[in-house]
């Protein structure tokens, strides 16, 4: 039987204190192999000082359906945002 | 261009969700892998992107050819950095098409066996040290002129692999110039063979960019939908405009004896290249094309132990881990 090497979602982390970012995929036979891949075919000009690959199969996502339900309520809860109140100028910074 | 008469799949989808896609599109947002699509913009897509995908690879060949005999050191482990970053675009690319649920091994048996096709360019032999300054000067300059308007498409991960290439790409244009700049100020010898090198590649990077407008019948759906930004005509005038004066710069000729300014449309007036050749070298009848499915076929046929041995070994490795535990 043809199997292919699965697919592995690579994050790399560009500079010290910034966090993972998605910055595509590969294929590879296991993770090791996945991070070697990663290195050649994501990190040529030193984009990264640090490298996290996940199987592709195992992310779950949420779907593009429910954006309303997940997103909306906070539409009307603009209190969330701190220029939702406005204080006078006298009081200085805040 | 690396994707060549791409043409627009039809879609019979329902008119209602069409028009919402449609309008997403309008809005100038991106589409992802999860969103609904219609059945022919997918489509589409998963050619276009894998001809590009596929071009980048074969792309390797013509360069490949001269990395053992490089003039220098340092001219070798750039022209390899150079090979190695097709290969990365080739990956990138790829990887945006699988996400449009098509597998990586379906993509390599459909440039195999000739249901998908490479960039017309790639058919073409590299004979001499000149040429890979041609290539990177002119052909990769063309590419340039496709891919930075595609960084703004439609389909989210194209989008975001284009971005990623074109940082890259234009390394890749600077290199071939430096060749070109060399030989041209070289002995007469050498300024023969950059002089020969445009001659051969001037036309073949024309017709990169595909069939004139006026033949060009099926881009209207693939603009609507943003997946072509600017027409081909467009981008071929755009790439004389700004290819004459480099030439000019390096003391070379454009082989094209009609060329001249036209002050009124501000741009250069240019033969077309021979669209016959074009259309004959799409169907497999290029000077290299027999042997550039060869290359790819071999690789594939020698890769096949490879592959498996790696995930033989993976199992291997987990049994071990399972049994520890």
């Amino acid at each position: 039987m043809k199997q292919e090497w699965p697919l592995w979602e690579v994050f790399i982390r560009g500079q010290h204190g910034l966090s993972h970012r998605h910055v595509g995929s590969l294929h590879a036979a296991d993770a090791e192999h996945a991070i070697q891949n990663a290195r050649d075919v994501y990190t040529r000009r030193k984009e990264g000082v640090s490298i996290w690959v996940v199987p592709a199969a195992d992310i779950t996502a949420s779907s593009p359906d429910d954006k309303g339900s997940l997103y909306d309520p906070a539409d009307d809860k603009v209190y969330r945002h701190p220029t939702f109140f406005d204080i006078p100028d006298d009081v200085g910074a805040m | 261009m690396y994707a060549q008469m791409i043409t627009s799949e039809a879609t019979q989808d329902d008119p209602e969700k069409l028009a919402a896609f449609q309008a997403r599109i309008d809005a100038g947002e991106k589409i992802e892998p999860k969103d609904w699509m219609p059945a022919g913009y997918r489509k589409t897509l998963i050619r276009q992107i894998s001809q590009h995908a596929h071009s980048e690879i074969v792309g390797q060949l013509p360069e490949g050819n001269w990395i053992t005999r490089a003039p220098t050191l340092e001219r070798k482990a750039i022209l390899l950095a150079k090979v190695q970053d097709e290969a990365g675009h080739g990956l990138y690319l790829y990887c945006a098409a699988e996400t449009l649920g098509v597998s990586r091994d379906e993509l390599t048996e459909m440039l195999l066996d000739g249901r998908m096709k490479y960039s017309s360019i790639f058919a073409y032999p590299t004979l001499t040290w000149a040429d890979m300054g041609a290539v990177g000067w002119l052909v990769d300059g063309a590419a340039i002129m496709n891919q930075v308007p595609l960084q703004r498409t439609s389909y989210g991960p194209y989008a975001r692999s284009m971005v990623r290439i074109c940082k890259e790409e234009s390394f890749h244009q600077r290199q071939g110039f430096d060749i070109m700049m060399k030989m041209a100020n070289g002995t007469e010898a050498q300024k023969r063979m950059a002089q020969d090198a445009l001659n051969r590649f001037w036309y073949p990077s024309l017709m990169m960019f595909g069939p004139s407008d006026k033949e060009s019948v099926h881009s209207e759906q693939s603009m609507a939908w943003k997946i072509k930004m600017n027409s081909n005509d467009e981008l071929r005038q755009k790439f004389v405009d700004q290819t004459v004066p480099q030439a000019e710069y390096l003391g070379l000729t454009i082989p094209d004896e009609t060329l001249a300014w036209n002050e009124e449309k501000g741009g250069y007036d240019f033969a077309e290249p021979d669209w016959s050749e074009f259309f004959d070298v799409l169907k497999g009848n290029g000077p290299c094309s027999v042997e550039r499915i060869e290359a790819r076929q071999k690789a594939w046929d020698d890769g096949a132990w490879v592959r498996e041995a790696r995930l033989a070994h993976a199992a291997k490795k987990r049994a071990a881990k399972v049994a520890a535990e």
